[in-house]
């Protein structure tokens, strides 16, 4: 087991430079010269456009650039924002808040999905099974921007349960509102899932093996049933993390979450390359940890799983 | 200029007369120290500054509200947009070439240093030097000794004549430079600024109106607390306890908590708004035009529009855009349709210049003269009118786009552009090979500002290669007057050039639209769109 | 058995004497009927579900709008879009109302169709493709092939979908086809697939069923194929069939970026996204084309389920 982990560890540097790599190029392929878009409408004097070229960077060639920025992180300088902000500090400020709002969405997910992915499984073509059906489907099919807007009025405006947009320091309580329009958008995949596993495990020898048995279904739906059911879950689960990491643009603008999404939105757009890498540096990291753990998990939700030395 | 890229491009402005008719009237801004001015704290929404708060380094809207209130340069705009002088004494000129600038005694910055000649002097050099590549340094461009090529560390047109009075010596006659001064890069430094230029862009010291709260007050991303400058001793005094300053990405979180009571004064609209703010806030909205406007920009490089067909067909288009129905129906009437080139709230404007028929909507001319420009050469392809795809763009560009193809009968679209970056790039390196959006916000309110960058002849923003020595000459003319009024004839004249050619087409006028809380009082618009916070008042 | 226990009814069975038992059939093979398989009995199955018959119908009915779209209206989507017209609602020849721009709705749903259902149908499958072969490998074989396989996944997955979409696009901005933009869309969209694909793999691989193929001296790519990826494969069909409203969506995300493809092409998230401004005066314009979406995932999705359910004999056996 240890050995896995070391193994897997040190899988992650090539993954690193490769990723890196791959990001570099991709927004230094970017169309448009991130200084001339510094001016507006007004076309800037040329000379000094020149300036903030060099000043950035920006006039070398791509490996070039690309080994200097390599340089400066393996001193630990991540480099600055255009505003002129390091950076580190901007790491620092945003991925705890985004962390925060991924763990609660996960975890609205984990209890609103897989119970009602497990209810729906266990009851087949019911009532219950056809109505999360249409609900998760009704999630799927609109824009996240309706959920959460439509969301953000009624309970936060006209209800007046939540604040409206998320406060100084993005406080839990805050954070609920845009959790809960997260998990909208990945509930469909977990019931379905949930769902699709609970039915298949149903029908395995085991669970028939322990009715038989006697066992009660209080006993037989959490400990046969549920747990033989969540590998595929927890895995995309585990996947879906990653995107409420960078992919919640939509949700943390309307609530005005100052996360990780916005920021590299923003970053990407501007061309501020070195704010990019950096922040899908760390994704990676956070990425690969997750699968770690996960591929840690599933020994546990099955022993029949093994990893060689 | 201030650049706005991701918000609805309305921003701020609005003429007293049409806050008077919603009930709020405003005292005049020259009254300081009324009493019973209000400590309440107003939150008003903004974006992320883009560039570290360098007065000669700010050049967008999130960084400019920031500048504007914790800076006091020699003048300020009122909300008509009339200059006062704020830190000045006098400005005095007797050829509009070399101005002589006397500025008031006892000033400080909240430092504790005071404001001299030097201040500004120092400050302007800064902003001027090449190596410094400020983003502003353009403002600086018609004073003696300024240069692109070298790094100049002191312009020869600026001299201190003692520690209030300074003299600033320009390279050509321009009547309008006092109305300039009040745009924030012409605002003063302290010396602590040389100390470490980067730190103090994070914790600027000024003399305006407001102050930081404290190292750290602009928590990027979040929000920037300012509070009232006790020592501030000008025409702007504060009628609050501060500003809060909430900064969004997303124009909708912003409308969603004034709602919901998170935020006092918006000065701005998410698009998703602009059909209902008025009903929803009646009485405490504003829709009026601002200094800036947006037009199609045509290149007679361009294949068919180039001398007179281009001339033609530019006409053509002009006349087969239903401007009110645009307005009325994409922007609920939060644009207004264009009558010159300029802007309404900027003094001498007028919309009856001659030749400004050409903006209004008429389908029979247009298919005229289209049929004429085809008799020169036959039209071919599509015609195609680049825009930003991260800006809010698409809904004008279709509706534009559906008109010229029902009213001309030609193949019409949209070319989306997935950034602003990309698109001013192609722009700025002439690769671009269609008609492009274009728009200007007003620097200073001066109708020069909108004529001279634009359109003359290698001026840094003309982005048509427009050239024109009449238009040039009438320009001069203008600027060269004994004073701004002297010079409005001109301009109009050189208007008249412009509806001639038509190297930009008009669309419309931004306007401001902003809305705001039952507890706040007193809220109005500045010329430049932006709210004049210092005399807002909020009841606790 | 201990009395305190509840006992379902079906239980009484297994104390019934054998002959009563279903067990005794087994004595008696019978060795004139055709050798069962997988497929063919899932068809049999399958044949006799409403639910299939339905769902076929809903698809066969989007393709046939997709081919022939003229055959469902005679109003050009593109054309005479009038802003007199703006947000207008149902009048004669036009049964759904006007978008913003005052195109009629209805046409453009109607000619919408190809577009979309082309771009979820080539991602889905294109997803499927990657994220089974990519996934299975990985799971099945282990060791260093899956390290490679997943660690490439990890890649994939990390870039931001917006920042390799925007790249990708403006790249071959000229050849913007449904193509293109669905191998863009679906080249980032596999690895969760994979990942979901090697979970099961790995739970599955080590039932007995495959242990007993092992001892028979069954060849791996072949039990692989035969008995490891049928059994780990509702998964996929369940992610599958709702990725595809996923790519649907993508496609009007790309064209709203500008990246996507050009704005005279029809599509539905086109519409759904262009609406979104209206949403507090114009609901409906963002509604109908959302319901044109979700009819056609639900149908795919009852679909998925159908087919899942016949291919796992176990739970066919429990009907």
């Amino acid at each position: 087991m240890a050995g896995y982990i070391v193994r897997r560890v040190l899988q992650a540097i090539p993954v690193l430079l490769g990723t890196t790599f791959l990001i570099y190029f991709m927004v230094f392929a970017l169309p448009g010269d991130p200084v001339v878009a510094l001016f507006g409408e007004k076309t800037p004097p040329p000379q000094v456009v020149e300036q903030l070229r060099e000043r950035y960077n920006l006039d070398k060639p791509f490996i070039v650039q690309y080994l200097i920025f390599l340089g400066n992180i393996f001193r630990g300088d991540l480099g600055v924002s255009f505003s002129g902000q390091p950076v580190a500090d901007i790491l620092a400020q945003t991925f705890p808040v985004t962390l925060r709002l991924a763990a609660l969405s996960t975890f609205f997910l984990m209890v609103g999905g897989i119970g009602v992915g497990l209810i729906s499984g266990l009851r087949k073509g019911g009532v219950f099974d056809a109505s999360a059906l249409v609900v998760s489907l009704i999630f799927i099919s609109l824009p996240i921007f309706v959920v959460a807007f439509v969301a953000q009025y009624v309970f936060a405006i006209q209800l007046g349960w939540f604040r409206t947009t998320v406060g100084v320091g993005a406080p839990w309580q805050d954070l609920i509102l845009p959790a809960l329009v997260l998990a909208t958008a990945s509930f469909a995949q977990i019931v379905r899932l949930t769902r699709a596993s609970v039915i298949e495990t149903e029908g395995q020898d085991f669970v028939r093996t322990a009715a038989s048995k006697g066992l009660s279904r209080n006993r037989i739906v959490p400990v046969h049933i549920l747990r033989n059911s969540l590998i595929p879950v927890v895995t995309y689960l585990a996947v879906d993390f990653g995107t409420l990491m960078v992919g919640a643009v939509v949700t943390e603008g309307i609530f005005n979450v100052p996360g990780v999404g916005r920021t590299v939105y923003q970053a990407i757009i501007r061309g501020e390359n070195p704010t990019v890498v950096a922040f899908v540096t760390v994704m990676v990291l956070i990425y690969l940890v997750v699968n770690l753990l996960i591929d840690l998990l599933y020994a546990v939700l099955d022993p029949r799983i093994r990893y060689a030395k | 200029m201030k650049i706005k890229r991701f918000g609805v491009a309305a921003i701020a402005l609005a003429a007293a007369g049409a806050l008077t008719l919603s009930g709020c009237t405003s005292g005049s801004p020259e009254s300081t120290g009324e009493a019973g001015a209000s400590t309440a704290v107003i939150t008003t929404n903004s974006t992320e500054p883009q560039n570290p708060l360098i007065p000669t380094n700010t050049n967008e809207v999130g960084g400019g509200l920031i500048v504007d209130n914790i800076f006091a340069g020699l003048v300020y705009y009122d909300a008509e947009g009339a200059v006062h002088n704020e830190v000045a004494e006098s400005i005095e000129t007797e050829d509009s070439q070399t101005y002589t600038i006397k500025i008031k005694p006892d000033q400080t910055f909240t430092n504790g240093e005071p404001v001299t000649a030097e201040s500004f002097v120092n400050a302007w050099n800064y902003g001027a030097a090449l190596d410094n590549a400020q983003l502003s340094s353009y403002f600086f461009e018609s004073i003696e000794g300024f240069s692109y090529d070298e790094n100049v560390e002191e312009m020869s047109g600026l001299t201190v004549v003692d520690d209030l009075t300074f003299e600033v010596k320009l390279s050509q006659p321009e009547s309008d430079f006092p109305l300039r001064l009040g745009y924030s890069a012409f605002a003063p430094l302290p010396d602590a600024a040389w100390e470490d230029i980067e730190a103090f862009g994070e914790n600027p010291i000024g003399n305006g109106p407001y102050m930081f709260d404290g190292e750290g007050a602009w928590a990027h991303n979040e929000r920037i607390d300012l509070v009232v400058n006790p020592d501030y001793d000008g025409p702007r005094a504060p009628q609050n306890g501060g500003l809060d300053v909430i900064l969004y990405a997303d124009l909708d979180a912003a409308y969603a908590d004034l709602q919901g009571g998170n935020v006092d004064v918006l000065q701005d609209l998410p698009e998703s708004a602009l059909a209902t703010f008025e009903t929803e806030f009646e009485g405490r909205s504003v829709n009026q035009p601002a200094a800036a406007n947006a037009t199609i920009t045509i290149p007679a490089r361009l294949p068919h529009f180039d001398g007179d067909e281009g001339k033609l067909r530019r006409a053509a288009i002009s006349h087969a855009i239903n401007r009110e129905e645009i307005t009325e129906v994409i922007y609920s009437g939060t644009r207004t349709p264009a009558k010159d080139f300029t802007s309404p709230v900027i003094a001498g404007y007028s919309e009856d210049i001659p030749g400004s028929e050409v903006l209004e909507f008429d389908v029979d001319a247009a298919k005229d003269l289209w049929a004429q420009a085809d008799a020169i050469a036959p039209w071919d392809g599509s015609f195609q009118l680049a825009y930003n795809a991260d800006g809010p763009n698409q809904g004008w560009v279709d509706a534009v786009a559906n008109q010229l193809k029902n009213n001309l009968g030609i193949e019409a679209a949209g070319a989306p552009v997935p950034t602003f970056a990309e698109l001013r790039t192609a722009v700025t390196d002439r690769t671009i090979q269609t008609p492009f959006r274009t728009g200007w916000q007003g620097d200073y309110p001066s109708l020069s500002n909108f004529l001279a960058p634009i359109f003359g002849t290698d001026a840094g923003s003309n982005d048509g290669d427009y050239s024109s020595p009449e238009f040039d000459a009438l320009m001069s003319e203008g600027l060269g007057a004994a004073d701004v009024e002297a010079g409005i004839e001109s301009f109009q004249q050189a208007q008249e050039i412009l509806f001639e050619d038509l190297p930009a087409i008009p669309l419309w006028y931004t306007n401001t639209a902003g809305a705001w809380g039952e507890q706040v009082e007193n809220v109005e618009f500045g010329w430049n769109t932006v709210p004049l916070y210092h005399q807002i008042t909020k009841s606790e | 058995m201990p009395s305190n226990v509840n006992t379902r009814p079906d239980q009484q069975h297994f104390v019934a004497p054998i002959e009563e038992t279903p067990l005794v059939a087994i004595d008696a093979v019978k060795t004139e009927g055709k050798p069962t398989n997988l497929w063919t009995d899932g068809w049999r199955d399958v044949r006799g579900r409403p639910m299939f018959w339905i769902s076929a119908a809903l698809i066969v009915l989007v393709v046939i709008v997709a081919l022939f779209p003229g055959w469902f209206t005679q109003v050009p989507p593109n054309n005479d879009c009038q802003l007199a017209n703006s947000n207008a609602g149902p009048t004669d020849g036009h049964p759904l109302g006007f978008t913003k721009q005052g195109c009629d709705i209805y046409s453009r749903i109607i000619h919408g169709t190809s577009t979309s259902l082309s771009v979820g149908l080539i991602v889905t499958f294109l997803v499927a493709f990657l994220g089974i072969v990519f996934g299975a490998f990985a799971g099945f074989y282990g060791g260093w092939l899956d390290s490679v396989l997943s660690r490439l996944g990890d890649i994939f997955f990390s870039i931001p979908y917006i920042l390799a979409a925007v790249v990708v696009m403006s790249v071959l901005s000229q050849y913007a086809n449904v193509w293109v933009i669905s191998i863009a869309i679906g080249i980032f969209a596999w690895p969760a697939t994979a990942r979901v694909l090697r979970a099961e793999i790995l739970r599955v691989k080590n039932a007995d069923f495959v242990m007993a193929s092992t001892a028979l001296g069954v060849s791996s790519f072949r039990i692989l194929l035969r008995h490891v990826l049928p059994n780990s494969i509702a998964p996929v069909i369940v992610i599958t069939t709702i990725s595809l409203a996923s790519a649907i969506v993508a496609e009007a995300t790309l064209s709203f970026l500008g990246v996507g493809l050009p704005s005279s092409t029809m599509s539905w998230g086109n519409d759904i996204s262009a609406a979104q401004n209206d949403l507090r005066t114009a609901p409906q314009t963002l509604i109908l084309p959302s319901i044109a979406l979700s009819v056609t995932v639900l149908s795919f999705i009852m679909l998925g389920e159908v087919i899942r359910d016949a291919l796992d004999p176990k739970a066919r056996a429990q009907r």
